[in-house]
């Protein structure tokens, strides 16, 4: 199939950046989509043009590094997948396809579609753990956790860090992100003496590094590669204001 | 120089303790004088990172990627072995340290793989104090499941994303050091060099890949965590980024690279489809709990098949061939990696493989599906159906998958003694980076175990003898070799970017020297074979520094330079792979000469001549390396010819 691309081509955050058009021609039905990115860069490599810099590793849907914005959809038309697992069978011969980076105030561009996420990073380091060192803990199964409980837990825990619940919200919340980390050890056993102060820290440093607030539309969720439910929001608005209400004695101290 | 793995006396089961007490100790006042570089946040860095910050040292860690968490540990699917016994299956440390040496077909040392097993319970109590998500019974206690080797449930696993998970947790406990101030984390830096200084390995030298600087960085010891080399093969299932570049250069500053030529072909990957392709996707080893191998039972139906005349759903029952089933009774679909791989490749060489291509077999699940219910098969399996039908466009659960062997694992790697030391003192390697444990063929669910317990549980205790061995005074930073060694690596990347006339990108070199690997020194290799390998890869090497074109600037993120200097790296290693596999005149688990071969086409070991670890020692520039010989001794299990039938 033959296709042209609108991509956003951006020297780095200090400059300004534009759309490029670009053919790419012989594409077959069975490529991922980044593997048309690679066709088309081999070709501006020969010709001794920059090459399109985008963020990508594993090549399965794991490791959350790949982000484009595909046809105005963060990881493109299909759900529940990452740019990487999109193939293109998916297009049509003679489609024009836009690809952009995310676009928030808290992910600065890199270069052309990379964005630096290390905000997330960031967010982590607030609180996203259990404090607990290496040696001394319990034997694993002193710590019964209920099935149901434990695959809720599981659920929240799949996020992949990509940042697409971002791309995806008009006001570019990462409300989705850091809910499914707080969902994820507020919902276990292992996670509770420090529940209620991991939510308060890790919100703080949202806040700080510049993210939207949530209003509740719901694209992250439709958009996540990975299916994190908007029921993990919640589960942190009612940490949030339990440790606000209940607990701020202990949490101010 | 004499290798001495520094293998502790004594029996077996008390190696380990026994070490753990000769072992000198760092006071807790004086640990906050060390400083540590870990280089590489995988499992094994993670956790070494997380570890020995907690311990109170100073640590600063590097990645590649944009976080810590893109580390390629976390594609691992299937699950992390432990000698729990949770099944009351009559499993044992004794029983996964011989399951392990076993199923590395003896080219492991005992010593090393009775600590793993010993470790390997801690480590589960220690993710889920992290608050890991394994998988659980109703009850509220762990589930397991069974992998390849083995013939008891030791598996711990999260759903099929069990790297995943457990890298989370290591991630997690990194974070809190690096909130803690006491890990410094340096994202999108790549290390191009280890500082030997002194006889000693007292710093690395960096490229930051957003602005191209290129730094020197101190500290009073290197850990190599960079995970194994699968992508010389150019298609494999590891990362688009996963490279060698790290210890291939700590390789050529003094460490001896082991058993290159020990590399995992995995049996259950979805099949090559045309030349664009850039990487392979692997579907776990769990599934082999359920699925069923199999092939036509003979090359006119498999042509037909392959030509469209028939259907899958035509083939009668009593026209397939359960092959692993007929020829493997007692462990079936779940016989080691390594024999599982020659065997569809066996079959598909017959004419009798499926698909377009022809090389791949089927994994089917009808049986399980109908014993079990759509609904539980995916449970245990769905987001890796899920992925097989994104790539593939069918449906798993309506027709058998297709699969066939690719590039996993790496099981050489530096060498290391016991403490994990590589031959440059002060540099050491975890994980997958060095060759310890798994021998010529690492089990399923080994990997994540080994990364682990180097870094949670084996240098903690070991890194802390050489610390107090060389005393808390700083590094000198202004030590010649710092800037000698940033000289050598600006030389190198000036180099590259001057090869900009070139004709050839620096992917096309890659993918023709993974054509060259697969080919001769792949799952099958044999004397010419390797021989014509070796001037092919030789012939590559001149014409890459001749011909290839390599495009823009240091002083910006610059991703054809990247890949020249990785590309350049493998390339040096493939013919050393080559020259390693020509050597080992012998059959042994991944490696398979097919010269050395019995009569039913297993790998025939030769124990009289080659029960040694091949330490190979860097001589110089486009000099032959030297072998070093470290022998294997067993004193508790005895040698016999591996049989899964």
């Amino acid at each position: 199939m033959n296709l042209t691309l609108k991509v956003w081509r951006q020297k780095n955050a200090k400059t300004a950046g534009k759309m490029v058009t670009y053919p790419a021609n012989d594409i077959s039905p069975d490529m991922s989509f980044l593997e048309m990115l690679d066709v088309v860069n081999e070709g501006l490599i020969l010709k001794g043009e920059d090459p399109i810099y985008f963020d990508h590793d594993c090549r399965e849907g794991i490791c959350g590094t790949c982000s484009l914005y595909i046809n105005g959809r963060p990881h493109g038309p299909k759900q529940a997948i990452t740019s990487c697992q999109l193939h293109m069978r998916s297009f049509y011969d003679g489609q024009t396809i836009t690809i952009e980076p995310w676009r928030a105030a808290a992910f600065p561009v890199v270069k052309d579609l990379a964005t630096d996420r290390s905000a997330f990073d960031r967010i982590q380091h607030a609180g996203g753990y259990v404090s607990v060192n290496t040696g001394g803990v319990p034997d694993a199964n002193e710590i019964p956790i209920p099935k149901p409980i434990a695959d809720e837990a599981f659920n929240s825990a799949t996020c992949i860090q990509c940042g697409a619940c971002v791309a995806a919200c008009k006001n570019a919340s990462a409300m989705l992100f850091v809910s499914a980390k707080i969902s994820q050890l507020a919902l276990l056993p292992q996670g509770q003496p420090e529940r209620y102060q991991r939510v308060q820290n890790m919100v703080a440093q949202m806040d700080e590094e510049g993210f939207g607030n949530c209003t509740n539309t719901g694209a992250c969720e439709a958009e996540c590669p990975k299916s994190i439910k908007l029921t993990n929001i919640a589960r942190l608005n009612g940490d949030f204001l339990t440790a606000k209400i209940f607990k701020s004695e202990e949490i101010h101290a | 120089m004499e290798l001495n793995a520094k293998l502790p006396e004594g029996p077996l089961a008390e190696k380990w303790d026994k070490q753990k007490f000769n072992l000198k100790l760092v006071n807790p006042a004086n640990k906050r004088k060390y400083h540590v570089i870990v280089v590489g946040t995988g499992l094994a860095g993670a956790s070494a990172a997380a570890s020995l910050a907690e311990l109170g040292y100073n640590v600063t860690a590097f990645c590649f990627h944009d976080s810590p968490r893109r580390a390629h540990s976390i594609a691992a699917q299937g699950g992390i072995n432990a000698a729990k016994n949770y099944q009351n299956d009559g499993d044992s440390i004794y029983r996964l340290f011989y399951d392990t040496i076993k199923g590395g077909d003896y080219r492991a040392r005992e010593a090393n793989v009775y600590r793993l097993a010993e470790v390997s319970v801690n480590i589960i109590d220690q993710c889920v104090a992290q608050g890991v998500p394994f998988a659980r019974e109703y009850g509220g206690l762990l589930d397991n499941r069974s992998f390849g080797g083995a013939q008891v449930s030791r598996t711990f696993y999260a759903r099929g994303q069990t790297g995943q998970q457990l890298l989370l947790g290591a991630y997690s406990s990194l974070n809190r050091q690096i909130h803690l101030g006491k890990v410094k984390m340096y994202t999108r830096t790549e290390m191009l060099d280890v500082v030997v200084a002194d006889g000693k390995a007292q710093g690395i030298v960096t490229r930051n890949l957003r602005t191209g600087a290129i730094e020197t960085h101190a500290a009073h010891a290197v850990l190599l965590c960079t995970g194994g080399y699968s992508n010389v093969f150019y298609l494999s299932t590891n990362a688009i980024g996963s490279n060698v570049t790290a210890a291939w250069r700590a390789h050529k500053r003094g460490a001896y690279f082991a058993n290159p030529c020990f590399t995992q072909i995995h049996p259950t990957c979805i099949p090559v489809s045309g030349d664009h392709q850039s990487k392979l996707t692997l579907m776990s080893e769990s599934l082999r709990n359920d699925g069923r191998v199999w092939a036509p039972k003979t090359v006119a139906i498999a042509e037909r098949l392959r030509k469209g005349e028939i259907k899958v759903t035509d083939i009668k029952e009593e026209d397939r061939d359960y092959f692993l089933e007929r020829k493997y009774p007692s462990f079936g679909n779940l016989v080691p990696r390594d024999v599982a791989s020659r065997n569809a490749k066996e079959v598909s060489d017959e004419g009798r493989g499926v698909g377009a291509s022809g090389k791949a077999v089927f994994l089917d699940f009808a049986e399980a599906i109908s014993r079990l219910g759509e609904d539980t098969v995916a449970a245990k399996y769905g987001n890796l159906f899920d992925m097989y039908y994104q790539i593939t466009d069918e449906n798993p659960y309506k027709q058998p998958m297709r699969i066939y062997p690719a590039v996993h694992y790496t099981m050489g790697g530096l060498w290391v003694d016991y403490n994990l030391m590589t031959t440059i003192p002060g540099c050491y390697a975890l994980g997958e980076a060095n060759f310890s444990d798994h021998g010529a063929n690492r089990l399923g669910a080994s990997a994540l175990m080994q990364g682990l317990a180097d870094g949670y549980f084996v240098i903690p205790y070991t890194l802390g003898d050489y610390l107090a061995t060389i005393g808390p005074k700083a590094v000198d930073p202004n030590h010649p070799a710092f800037a000698q060694t940033k000289k050598d690596v600006e030389v190198r990347v000036a180099k590259f970017l001057s090869m900009k006339k070139g004709t050839k990108t620096v992917n096309e070199y890659h993918r023709d020297l993974g054509h060259i690997m697969w080919e001769y020194c792949g799952m099958a290799r044999n004397e010419a074979g390797l021989i014509k390998a070796k001037g092919l890869i030789q012939a590559l090497k001149a014409d890459f520094w001749k011909n290839a074109l390599v495009m823009g600037e240091n002083e910006e993120i610059n991703f054809s330079l990247e890949r020249a200097g990785r590309v350049a790296d493998f390339i040096e290693l493939g013919e050393l792979m080559v020259d390693d596999a020509l050597m080992r005149r012998e059959s042994c688990g991944g490696h398979f000469r097919e010269e050395s071969q019995t009569e039913e086409g297993e790998a025939k070991r030769d124990d009289e001549n080659f029960s040694f670890v091949a330490a190979w020692e860097y001589t110089g520039e486009n000099q032959p390396e030297k072998l070093n010989r470290e022998d294997l001794i067993f004193e508790n299990v005895k040698l016999t010819q591996r049989s899964y039938k």
